[in-house]
């Protein structure tokens, strides 16, 4: 099988979110970049799907300035078999990215399976992976916590609200995009990080994936950190009046219940 | 004033509130506000949307419908927002919403903006901010070039819906022709619990590690049910295998902007505050008074959960029972 999964490199969550001098983005120095932790799940779940299946390639694609090289080469250690990088502004939204790995996507052979994360956990959109798919016209389940497969497609477990699920069946060749739960990622070990060196990692250029800055359909402007919000009252007193007291509150200042 | 068309919302026939609060919003700014709405056998809920403010209800209907999927509910939206031409398109930030417009974008060739929380409409554009680094900071987005603005709008971030039985929609039914198609809902699992979703509920109350073990999570619901809460839970209790990952709150988890927050036995760890810092009022019940989720707390309690939330629920129930 033809096995692909899309990454994004994201700042760690412990990441404490400074503004640059203009507010038109964050300050990156110091943030330490990890691969957003949904993609994770897809990075294992394509590396489960090849060892079950013999003779298949696991690709990986991420799309960045030159920093998420690492990223890929994280993914190659955990043992997917080559790299490709699409060379994007920092500042690329959600459809230039998508529009951008459907670009490279099209440059393939063969395509049976695509996956990503959910979502990622910088922007938090959860676009670029129904974009991939629309723009390649094939079917996409997201929030994926279970995948049984046969030989014409899958057979997902989707996540939706209330704590409900629901079984989403389409064929190959399609995108599924994975939620935590779906399964535990592998790290990588020392001799596959040292392996993982010598693997290929392709570079694409806007114009080889047939993008350019007309794709970009949004910009983020003139970021804000939240309101640092007063710290409120601490209700003092026994158990009792603490509880009578906050519901008192609840109800007749802050009129919530 | 501008030409806004809302994506509206059911499930297991029954309109979602995030559906009224986005049709009450934008026909209070004075826009010509219509509705789509999609399923089987649900003629009555059309008139319903009318109520919070559609004036026009195109109403699609078909037993491929019963279930949602982007790829057939597409189909159907794309042909009328196409013949409609709106200035504005919205829908609420919920697992279908957020699944499904940004196919919708893309098929018209426009940004989307998603998982709002603030929108404001300006003549014949809306101007909108939405949290990044799951509400470390917030950005306002801009749309480039011509074409409907597209954006999903959280649930709860607009507040209000009302209710007006006087008015009445115009309801136009649609028989979709839908084709053969590749993505089926083959079935549905339903929830066990019958409370809200943590994403949609007005009030959620969310336990930490100090819970101890899952068990008590009891306490929690408990006063959960007397409010009509979802029941939500941060990274250290969810990794701790107390509660399921879909009812974590935070930047791993679920994104979330009730009225009202109880965090129990939370200490507030950076990314579980990203993920809750915009409900409208947080409480926190901790025993550590130096806990940072005190910093962002309009109400706190120092003291110990196990004695504070049962007391607690039984002062809900007092408060409920009077005003019923």
């Amino acid at each position: 099988m033809n096995i692909y999964i899309c990454i994004k490199q994201v700042p760690d969550t412990e990441t404490k979110i400074k503004l640059n001098s203009e507010q038109s983005g964050i300050d990156t120095t110091g943030v330490k970049w990890i691969i957003s932790p949904y993609d994770e799940l897809a990075i294992e779940e394509a590396l489960r799907l090849k060892e079950k299946n013999t003779g298949s390639t696991v690709t990986v694609l991420s799309c960045g300035p030159t920093r998420v090289v690492e990223a890929i080469r994280t993914a190659l250690a955990m043992g997917a078999d080559s790299g490709i990088h699409v060379d994007l502004p920092e500042t690329a939204d959600n459809n230039l990215i998508a529009k951008a790995l459907a670009g490279a996507f099209k440059k393939e052979t063969k395509i049976d399976i695509i996956f990503t994360g959910k979502e990622s956990i910088d922007d938090g959109a959860a676009q670029v992976s129904q974009l991939i798919a629309t723009y390649l016209d094939i079917p996409y389940i997201t929030v994926v916590l279970n995948i049984e497969y046969s030989p014409q497609g899958v057979k997902c477990k989707r996540e939706i609200e209330g704590g409900a699920f629901e079984i989403v069946e389409a064929p190959f060749p399609l995108l599924v995009a994975t939620q935590k739960g779906l399964n535990e990622p592998r790290y990588a070990s020392l001799p596959n990080i040292m392996k993982a060196k010598k693997k290929e990692v392709r570079v694409l250029k806007m114009a080889d994936v047939e993008v350019s800055a007309a794709d970009q359909k949004i910009r983020f402007k003139n970021f804000q950190l939240p309101p640092p919000k007063q710290a409120g009252k601490k209700i003092p007193g026994d158990p009792h009046s603490q509880a009578k007291e906050l519901v008192r509150l609840l109800h007749e200042e802050a009129k919530v219940v | 004033m501008a030409k806004v068309i809302i994506i509206a919302e059911q499930r297991d026939g029954r309109l979602k509130k995030s559906t009224f609060e986005l049709l009450s919003a934008s026909s209070a700014a004075g826009n010509e506000t219509q509705a789509i709405l999609l399923g089987d056998g649900i003629t009555d809920l059309a008139k319903e949307l009318g109520h919070y403010g559609a004036q026009t209800v195109h109403l699609i209907q078909n037993p491929a419908l019963k279930f949602y999927t982007a790829e057939a509910y597409s189909i159907e939206i794309i042909k009328i927002l196409k013949s409609k031409n709106p200035d504005i398109i919205l829908a609420s930030h919920t697992p279908s919403g957020r699944d499904l417009l940004p196919r919708i974008a893309a098929q018209l060739g426009v940004g989307l903006a998603s998982d709002c929380t603030q929108l404001s409409f300006e003549g014949n554009k809306i101007k909108v901010r939405r949290p990044v680094y799951a509400g470390k900071a917030t950005v306002e987005v801009e749309f480039i070039g011509p074409g409907p603005q597209v954006a999903t709008v959280r649930p709860n971030a607009l507040g209000g819906a009302k209710l007006n039985t006087n008015q009445t929609a115009e309801i136009i039914s649609i028989t979709a022709s839908l084709g053969t198609l590749k993505t089926k809902v083959t079935d549905v699992v339903r929830g066990v619990s019958g409370r809200p979703d943590v994403t949609e509920a007005a009030i959620v109350v969310s336990g930490g590690r100090s819970l101890k073990n899952a068990e008590n999570f009891k306490l929690l619901e408990e006063m959960g049910d007397v409010l009509g809460a979802a029941v939500g839970a941060s990274r250290a209790a969810v990794d701790a295998g107390f509660r399921p990952h879909r009812d974590q709150v935070g930047q791993t988890g679920k994104v979330v902007s009730p009225t009202l927050y109880i965090a129990c036995g939370i200490s507030g760890a950076i990314q579980h505050l990203a993920g809750m810092r915009t409900s409208k009022v947080i409480v926190a019940i901790n025993l550590d008074p130096e806990a940072p989720i005190f910093q962002i707390a309009d109400y706190g309690i120092v003291g110990d959960l196990f004695l504070i939330v049962p007391l607690l629920k039984d002062e809900f129930k007092k408060i409920k029972d009077e005003h019923n």
